[in-house]
């Protein structure tokens, strides 16, 4: 019977695979690697593409990765996958983004504060009416 | 004493309001669950990651990341989650209290502060009280994305990289259990240099293009996961406070129904009573 290895495939949000597999062989940055039981230690960076498994028995089985990297240990594989598509430009674009949305929010200070001191004179407002309610029905 | 129509129109909305409190709670009490299973489904990736970099940082130690680095304390960047919405209790009160007594404390030493919000809440609060807020994000919903996340995070990452921030903290609140939410601020960069040295044998990887960019990869992904956990953590938050709150006002409704009903039972009686006697009293009138 030939030799097995533990696979873990996980992404930041949940865990995709985990189990015993005879080969993996996964995209890297300058090519493809292929993983075999008692591999020396390694740490890849990955290109998104496909994770090629080959389970006990012959089986084989594809999970799509957009990326990430790839620990090996001897007997141990893991796959730290990005579930979504990661481009230096696309990070930089959500980056401004979220900045933008700070600067207008700051821009738009004065509306808030506006809605918020008048929220607050609501309240005030209103407890005093209601004070005044409780001593109406308490006199008479 | 009311009369009687207004005590019933009064238990009428009581009980209406009791309702809607029942139904957030069970509403509140389905999301905390499925809230909870996220939580335990994003652990395993940071855990690996956490392995993975403090063997890097053992096998390699000539190579010193900024990250890793321990500077001078000028500014600090703060990262706030908060919850979208209200009702839920003193939790976003609870957090904000003690990140603001220890802003205080860093601006006593002259530090200056940077802010990054997530969630609604931390805005609103945020704005009112003043700081640079240099980031923000809200509306995530029941189930983030770590794609929404990543764009506020790198604002953060890069003023670290480019020494703006020489602090990066991290304020959530911990999921302990249903009853107790604890308000955490943990710093997360630089990264504690774990003491612990195990010099039982000496190894290292191979890397894949090379060592510098596999840990740079490494430690973004490493922040990033970190903080799309306190997220998740803290929505578990939100539905637990919230289904606890909503309980607590369910429970008043019903202690507030009882007492009313109580009083309108009264004043039908003394109703019932006086009509009576005005009955009698015109009899013998008569």
């Amino acid at each position: 019977m030939a030799q097995t290895m533990q696979l873990d495939i996980v992404s930041a949000e949940k865990s995709i695979f985990s189990g015993a597999v005879e080969f993996v062989s996964a995209r890297a940055v300058h090519g493809d690697v292929g993983i075999l039981p008692r591999h020396a230690p390694l740490l890849v960076q990955l290109q998104p593409g496909e994770v090629r498994v080959k389970m006990p028995g012959g089986e084989e089985e594809y999970f799509y990765v957009s990326g990430g990297i790839m620990e090996v240990q001897p007997n141990i594989v893991t796959v730290l996958a990005d579930t979504a598509a990661r481009a230096k430009d696309l990070d930089e674009a959500a980056a401004l983004e979220a900045k933008a949305r700070a600067e207008r929010a700051l821009k738009d200070r004065s509306a808030d504060i506006d809605y918020a001191k008048a929220q607050a004179e609501l309240a005030a407002a209103m407890a005093q009416l209601r004070a005044i309610q409780n001593l109406r029905k308490n006199l008479r | 004493m009311a009369g009687a129509k207004e005590i019933r129109a009064q238990i009428r909305s009581i009980q209406s309001t009791q309702k809607i409190t029942r139904a957030m709670e069970m509403v509140a009490a389905s999301k905390m669950r499925s809230a909870q299973q996220r939580m335990v489904a994003a652990r395993p990736y940071a855990e690996k990651i956490r392995q993975v970099i403090g063997h890097l940082a053992h096998a390699n130690p000539e190579y010193q990341h900024p990250f890793m680095q321990e500077r001078e304390l000028k500014r600090a960047g703060f990262i706030i989650v908060s919850s979208d919405r209200g009702l839920c209790g003193g939790l976003n009160t609870n957090l904000f209290r003690n990140v603001l007594a220890e802003m205080k404390r860093l601006q006593e030493q002259g530090v200056e502060l940077d802010l990054c919000l997530i969630g609604n809440k931390a805005i609103q609060f945020f704005r009112r009280y003043g700081g640079t807020v240099v980031a923000q994000t809200s509306n995530l919903g029941d189930a983030p994305q770590l794609t929404d996340l990543i764009g506020t995070v790198k604002v953060m990452l890069d003023a670290y990289r480019e020494g703006r921030i020489d602090r990066l903290v991290l304020c959530y609140n911990n999921f302990v259990n249903t009853m107790t939410q604890r308000p955490v601020l943990e710093i997360i960069l630089p990264l504690p240099a774990n003491g612990k040295v195990e010099q039982t044998h000496q190894w290292d990887y191979l890397y894949e293009p090379d060592p510098a960019s596999v840990l740079e990869l490494l430690l973004g992904r490493y922040v990033e996961s970190l903080v799309y956990q306190s997220v998740v953590e803290n929505i578990a938050s939100e539905q637990a406070a919230r289904m606890v709150a909503m309980k607590a006002a369910s429970d008043n409704a019903g202690t507030l129904i009882d007492e009313l009903q109580l009083a309108f039972n009264k004043a039908r009686q003394a109703a019932i009573t006086k009509e009576l006697a005005e009955i009698v009293g015109g009899a013998e009138a008569v």
